[in-house]
């Protein structure tokens, strides 16, 4: 997190072209294509039964597409096992939160040191010089991003004890603790209040600020075009819109979408 | 990073406490062999459990993975040693070259039952391991014919015993006016290999890659999510459990000096489950508490079922080892009904397995 | 070809009995994904039970014809196991059924042990022999007087199970009781939500698997003669390996991996020596050429290697189609 923050550049972090992935006779993703700059927060969003989360798990390995191709930091991305995709620098969390829910907090994110981290079998069991300051530094690793997060007090309670939205933010944590390039949030707003939301949009803008680029899968459209620099808008597996918070809002095939008329796009706060 | 044991709290009293404890481990064949020679085999023997299952530990309790066929490992291990030692083949080699090599060859097996098969859910797994411990089995009864490789069921006999130099672990020796008879020197050897397993397990699970095991027990899917290599790691622990299980057969067929197709029936793999699974998956001093209760309850049932059935009806109505597997299957069902995370359950598998009723 | 047909038969009666015992799994395993390890016991127990009734009958010298006395011997075992089957039920599953997985399969182990020593003391540590009450008559299945044969015992082996499977499959797809087992399969929240008593249904199902099995236990006890505590574990796991390979949870696969199974058993025992035979191979080598010409079978694998291919098909099966031949995707639960 100490890197310098960069600005948004022009070139593409991550690219995808012509993505497409059926199941069975439902055409979930067709020829999606986008690119999210190093450095910004790329929002996207789509009414449910979109393609959102297909576009998620096909980024992340756990689908192959059917066609297309996904370039990640200058390098293509395909095929690739999703333990694959976070050792290039793609991290994730998981819509509905998948923690190591009877580990404590901090062996959560302990536990996401792992890919960047060397020791083997012979290095556990000898605990040598180099493993045992390997060892060190992922603890201190772990404690320090769960201080970045917010949930330091609550690093040794098991992860299923912590409030809602501490184990969302746990789960960054853990996503962030595998040094990523880009961090690929799905939903991570979902079921949290006004105020937790906001102090979420803070944290997002700090990981951001602090050179990772963020991905962000979110139903809160005053979260979304609050924090998000572009937009990429998925309609029955479709691209329809993709640009800057404020195009995309105005855009008539949006909110007909959205609506399911032409209706205009009701976004009090969105600024 | 955790101690081996938190000697903060009161300093003193715990060394005096390991110390006790190591003293009284020192004396015991002494004072077993007062009670009858005897029991300083089984306790050996039973040392060997503690082995297996700290071994299937790795596989069951670390990983979650169940291995039924866990017993192949002990075989394939035994089998080397027998025949890298013994006049069968005329081959003799020296234990410390023999133990690696079965380690290496159950090993293999490991990998090579794993590699297919690790993929497979919890239970069908359970049913692959099983089908391939007995395959083993049947192997070994049978590789007789054509080329006499195993010597089928009548087994493989005078094998060597552990030798180092001239200095034999079957014979007797005198030191300092006391009787070393051939067990006692070989608990002494085990208890050395004891304290480095125990060890060797302890650091695991508190290591990069006994966490690695946790997350992929606790959910497959994150863990992959994080960079885990999951087939990797359950492939090692596999692997592990299996060499752990090699080297324990190999001391086996030392100690023994006969082996056959008869010491590695099913139902030794699942003894050795059971143990694990009373001690309480994933804890080692529960699995190793498990593996020393069910190692003596034959003997412990031996000096009390048959007395106590002559008393009462003037003759064994049943005899002790079928009380014995009587017990071991209520003990397993009862366990898994009202104490599943065992006798002494590691926290963290505790609430995996209660959490979820 | 004579060899091949009289193995073809011999196959067939064996994959009937593999049938039976696998609908006892796979109609467990359909209804709550748990594989019942002690089926095979309770198999084992229904061999038991009839051979004490027909040997009491042969006994008392009992006026019957020898079918029947074998049927009384079925008709006393099939409530015995129905009992065995809706006991392990009640006690050592039902209270696991949102356990993680490990933990019935460990009980079910238990089980299984248990009921294994408890038929050890009732009955015999060693093997008892099944009263051929039955004159087993052989007949020509070709023109051929040398040719294969089949038995009456095989003729009614192979009849009873394709009358319990046609019994089996009728129940389960034309009466109400299959209708509730078929919602309970499918969704046992939303089945409780229509009105279905789910912890009877699958109590049901258990009782049902309890009284097949009883039957293919007398079915093996008769047709070979032998019943012993232990058999039912190398039983139970063949007909395991059936179910699988024909697709668990699948009526018609357990059928069809059962008699496949059978088949592929008694093919591989009955061919597997003259495949493996090495002195095909004496002009390789001379010792061998000795060895061979003095009259000795140098065989690498002989029949004695029949219990290992169940086995290596259920390895195979499970590695490269999990989902059996007739199966569905099997959707991961845990």
């Amino acid at each position: 997190m100490s890197a310098p923050a960069p600005a948004a550049t022009r070139e593409p972090l991550l690219a995808g072209r012509g993505i497409s992935k059926r199941f069975g006779g439902v055409q979930a993703l067709s020829e999606v294509s986008f690119e999210i700059r190093a450095g910004e927060i790329y929002g996207l969003i789509g009414p449910n039964g979109a393609g959102k989360t297909s576009l998620f798990n096909v980024l992340t390995g756990i689908y192959t597409p059917d066609a297309g191709t996904f370039t990640f930091d200058g390098r293509p991305l395909n095929a690739l096992k999703p333990n694959e995709v976070a050792q290039r620098g793609i991290a994730r969390t998981f819509q509905n939160i998948r923690l190591f829910a009877n580990l404590p907090a901090l062996e959560n994110v302990m536990i996401g040191r792992h890919v960047r981290t060397r020791a083997g079998v012979f290095g556990a069991m000898l605990r040598d010089r180099r493993t045992r300051e390997e060892e060190r530094a992922i603890e201190r690793r772990a404690f320090e991003l769960l201080e970045y997060v917010g949930v330091a007090s609550r690093a040794n309670d098991l992860a299923r004890h912590l409030a809602y939205g501490d184990q969302r933010r746990l789960e960054i944590a853990r996503a962030l603790a595998t040094d990523p390039k880009l961090l690929a949030l799905d939903e991570p707003a979902a079921g949290m209040n006004a105020t937790e939301t906001d102090s979420l949009k803070a944290l997002l803008e700090r990981i951001r600020r602090d050179g990772t680029t963020i991905l962000l899968i979110e139903h809160d459209m005053k979260l979304v075009m609050n924090v998000c620099d572009r937009v990429l808008v998925l309609d029955y597996g479709k691209k329809i819109a993709e640009g800057t918070a404020e195009v995309v809002q105005k855009d008539p095939a949006v909110i007909s979408a959205y609506l399911g008329g032409d209706v205009a796009l009701n976004l009090k706060g969105a600024a | 990073m955790r101690a081996l044991v938190d000697t903060k709290g009161h300093p003193v009293l715990v060394w005096v406490g390991l110390a006790l404890v190591g003293l009284a481990l020192v004396a015991l064949p002494f004072a077993l062999a007062g009670i009858g020679t005897a029991w300083v085999r089984i306790t050996n023997l039973a040392i060997l459990f503690v082995f297996l299952a700290l071994g299937l530990n790795i596989v069951v309790g670390f990983a979650g993975l169940l291995d039924l066929g866990y017993i192949a490992f002990y075989a394939v291990g035994a089998y080397a040693y027998a025949l890298l030692a013994s006049p069968h083949f005329g081959i003799h080699l020296p234990f410390w070259v023999i133990l690696p090599i079965g380690a290496a060859i159950a090993c293999l097996f490991g990998v090579l039952l794993g590699a297919p098969t690790l993929k497979l859910r919890g239970d069908y797994l359970a049913i692959v391991t099983l089908g391939f411990g007995e395959i083993v089995r049947i192997f070994l009864n049978n590789l007789s014919q054509p080329v006499n490789i195993t010597n089928g069921p009548q087994g493989v006999t005078l094998i060597d015993p552990l030798r180092i130099g001239t200095f034999s672990f079957r014979d007797t020796d005198t030191f300092a006016g006391l009787a070393f008879t051939g067990p006692v020197k070989y608990y002494y050897f085990l208890l050395v290999v004891l304290l480095a397993i125990i060890v060797i397990n302890l650091r695991l699970q508190d290591s990069r890659i006994g966490r690695a095991w946790e997350a992929i027990r606790e959910d497959e899917v994150a863990a992959r999510a994080m960079g885990i290599n999951t087939r990797n790691m359950k492939l090692l622990a596999f692997a592990m459990g299996a060499s752990f299980g090699g080297i324990a057969g190999g001391m086996f067929s030392a100690m023994q000096g006969f082996i056959s197709p008869e010491s590695f029936i099913l139902i030794e793999s699942i003894m050795v489950l059971a143990m694990v699974v009373l001690g309480g998956m994933g804890n080692v001093w529960g699995v190793i508490v498990g593996a020393l209760l069910l190692s003596f309850a034959p003997e412990v049932l031996r000096y009390t079922v048959e007395p106590a059935q002559q008393a009462l009806f003037g003759r064994m109505l049943v005899e002790p080892e079928v009380i014995r597997m009587l017990l071991f299957g209520f003990a397993l069902v009862l366990m898994m009904l009202f104490r599943p995370a065992g006798l002494l359950p590691s926290a963290t598998r505790k609430r995996e397995l209660e959490v979820r009723r | 070809m004579d060899i091949f047909l009289q193995q073809i038969i011999n196959g067939l009666t064996l994959g009937s009995v593999y049938a039976i015992v696998a609908l006892g799994y796979t109609m467990v395993y359909g209804i709550i994904q748990l594989i019942n390890f002690a089926h095979g016991e309770v198999v084992m127990i229904g061999a038991m039970v009839a051979y004490s009734v027909i040997v009491a009958l042969v006994g008392a010298g009992a006026p019957l014809p020898p079918l029947a006395i074998v049927l009384c011997g079925a008709l006393a075992a099939i409530p015995v196991c129905m009992a065995v089957g809706f006991t392990l039920e009640r006690v050592a599953y039902r209270p696991l059924r949102r356990a993680p997985r490990l933990a019935p399969l460990i009980t079910a182990i238990g089980l299984s042990i248990i009921l294994q020593h408890l038929a050890m003391i009732v009955w015999s540590r060693n093997p008892l022999p099944y009263p051929q009450v039955i004159q087993s008559v052989s007949y020509h299945v070709t023109g051929n007087p040398n040719g294969a044969t089949i038995t009456n015992v095989q003729i009614a082996i192979i009849c009873m199970s394709v009358l319990l499977m046609a019994g089996l499959t009728t129940l389960v797809y034309r009466t109400k009781l299959g209708i509730a087992m078929r919602a309970t399969a499918q969704n046992q929240q939303v089945a409780g939500l229509m009105g279905i008593d789910i912890n009877k249904v699958i109590a049901l199902t258990f009782v049902i698997a309890g009284g097949l099995g009883s039957v293919a236990g007398v079915m093996v006890g008769t047709y070979y003669g032998i019943a012993h505590y232990q058999m039912g574990f190398l039983l139970g796991l063949k007909a395991f390996s059936a179910a699988v390979l024909g697709g668990i949870g699948n009526l018609a696969g357990a059928m069809l991996g059962g008699l496949l199974l059978g088949i592929i058993e008694a093919l591989g025992a009955g061919y597997v020596g003259d495949i493996t035979d090495l002195c095909r191979f004496a002009s390789w080598s001379d010792a061998l050429a000795a060895r061979c010409a003095s009259g000795e079978h140098v065989v690498l694998f002989g029949s004695n290697y029949q219990d290992v291919f169940a086995f290596i098909v259920l390895i195979v099966v499970l590695v490269f189609r999990p989902s059996g031949l007739l199966g569905e995707r099997v959707s991961d639960r845990a």
